[in-house]
């Protein structure tokens, strides 16, 4: 299988062990990825606030380019560009003055046809060969976090619940993780206000960091740059806000699923993350519903 | 108050702007607050979303004007919970950058927006000029206009040891189309640099 490919500006920096990760894991997959031809940046959260048409023209582009390059669908693994390119592709979607208006601020035609899958989607796809390539079962209590903006808003990413999603908890039970429930798996961890307001991210991803520990995760499982960064790169920020030492390491969806198959960490990037990732033994094979839902 | 000053404050209100820009139409709102009881940061916002949208359906100037300097509009993290719960469907995160925008423009952001207006300049300059971010440059740039010269260095030494940062931009190959884009698009010529 062949599958279009926009890694968007942070997972070929300061998340490039997601994009390690997520090549890792397609190619152990058999899923070939196109890269998108010269992509450009989709704008993040910045774009916008200087102009709609400027923000609509750079995540169009790059659908256009795909389209050029004769793809049907593209995955983002990055939330936020997963988001903004599927805002872009609806709002073009009915309405084709717009949509021809873009195209000529963008020099390239564009017909709306290529589909933007976020990496739950895909993966899900791919469940029943997840979880017939386990080598290493992940027996550990998870906290699947999937934050804003891979379930909201609803009509923009047509994809999974919004208040209480499955996709991640299915995907990692596959691989012999117990996806634990808890309060915070859409919250809200800060988003791109890391460098500018650090004091409001400390606080947001503190309680969700807060919220994994007590009950009892070994890992906080991510599928977007932005939640990575914030509950790994700010935890210093996040512990002093707690006044506590937390060492919960955050795992990306594709590392952990590449562990469980049997990939090598360093192909994974796990020596990248600023929070070191040491799990803890591993729990009984067989883990019951209600064993050790300790609520303390 | 005759009918036509009555319509030219319907045409210029920000409600109606948004309307004209956005399709959305404020008065649907009918002010249940469930947008800011899961609003993540409404604790923080001197007004919160659902009273943003209360003083803008008023459309009168001062309101407006109100909106237009609140430290609110800065604080939305366009988190989208808001608008995911909204029984009416209004999109607030999307009014909030119209009102960010509108604010810059206008020279009425509340001065604790600085730092994060800085910051869209930065990002935009770097993607204006490689087609990608290119994170050390946006960096040097935010921090030059801010002050910070100082703020996340050891963070940043961090980050280069694990490989997590490129010394050089990477540039998209046609980057006159981009140039293109930016120069018809942004009405603003200072936010380009
Ligand atoms: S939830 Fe919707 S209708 Fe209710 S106050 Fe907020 S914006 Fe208005
Ligand atoms: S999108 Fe903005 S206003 Fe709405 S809930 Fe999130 S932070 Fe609050």
């Amino acid at each position: 299988m062949r599958i279009g490919y926009y890694p968007g500006c942070s997972l070929k920096s300061s998340a490039r062990e997601y994009e390690e990760s997520v090549r890792a894991l397609c190619a152990a997959l058999d899923l070939e990825l196109v890269e998108i031809p010269d992509w450009n940046c989709c704008g993040a959260s910045s774009a916008h606030v200087m102009s709609a048409d400027l923000a609509l023209g750079l995540r169009t582009r790059n659908l256009a380019q795909a389209e050029a390059a004769g793809l049907d669908e593209v995955l983002t693994p990055c939330a936020a560009c997963f988001s903004h390119l599927a805002e872009a592709r609806m709002e073009l979607a009915d309405n084709p003055n717009k949509r021809q208006e873009v195209a000529d601020f963008i020099g390239l035609p564009y017909s709306g046809r290529v589909r933007v899958l976020n990496v739950l989607a895909v993966l899900d796809r791919y469940r029943d060969r997840i979880a017939a390539k386990v080598k290493n079962p992940f027996r550990y209590k998870v906290a699947c976090y999937y934050g804003c903006l891979l379930v909201r808003p609803p009509e923009v990413v047509q994809f999974d619940r919004p208040e209480n999603p499955q996709s991640m908890d299915r995907l990692l039970e596959a691989v012999g993780a117990k996806p634990i429930p808890w309060a915070c798996k859409t919250e809200c961890c800060g988003a791109s206000f890391s460098v500018t307001r650090t004091d409001v991210v400390a606080n947001l991803s503190g309680r969700i960091v807060a919220d994994a520990v007590k009950r009892n995760a070994a890992a906080i499982v991510v599928a977007c740059p932005m939640c990575q960064s914030n509950l790994d790169l700010r935890r210093p920020e996040i512990n002093q806000q707690l006044e506590q030492e937390h060492g919960i390491p955050v795992l990306y969806i594709t590392q952990a699923l590449g562990l469980a198959l049997g990939i090598d960490p360093q192909q994974l990037g796990l020596q990248r993350h600023l929070v070191p990732v040491e799990l803890p033994e591993p729990e009984p094979e067989v883990v019951t519903a209600d064993d050790d839902d300790d609520d303390d | 108050m005759n009918r036509s000053l009555e319509n030219a404050k319907k045409t210029t209100s920000l409600a109606s702007q948004i309307q004209a820009a956005t399709g959305i139409a404020l008065h649907h709102c009918y002010q249940c607050g469930k947008c800011a009881a899961g609003c993540p940061v409404a604790d923080t916002m001197d007004l919160p979303s659902c009273q943003v949208l209360r003083l803008l359906q008023y459309e009168s100037p001062e309101f407006d004007r109100q909106v237009l300097q609140s430290e609110a509009i800065w604080l939305c993290l366009s988190c989208e919970t808001c608008h995911t719960r909204c029984p009416q469907d209004i999109g607030t995160p999307k009014v909030m950058n119209f009102l960010r925008g509108e604010a810059m423009r206008l020279r009425l952001a509340h001065p604790r927006s600085k730092d994060t207006q800085a910051f869209h300049h930065a990002f935009l300059g770097s993607v204006g000029r490689h087609g990608r971010l290119y994170e050390i440059g946006m960096l040097m740039g935010y921090k030059l206009r801010t002050g910070h010269l100082l703020k996340d260095m050891a963070l940043g030494s961090k980050l280069h040891e694990k490989g997590k940062l490129n010394l050089l931009p990477h540039a998209i190959e046609d980057k006159a189309a981009l140039k293109r884009l930016f120069k018809q698009t942004l009405n603003n010529p200072d936010s380009k640099e």
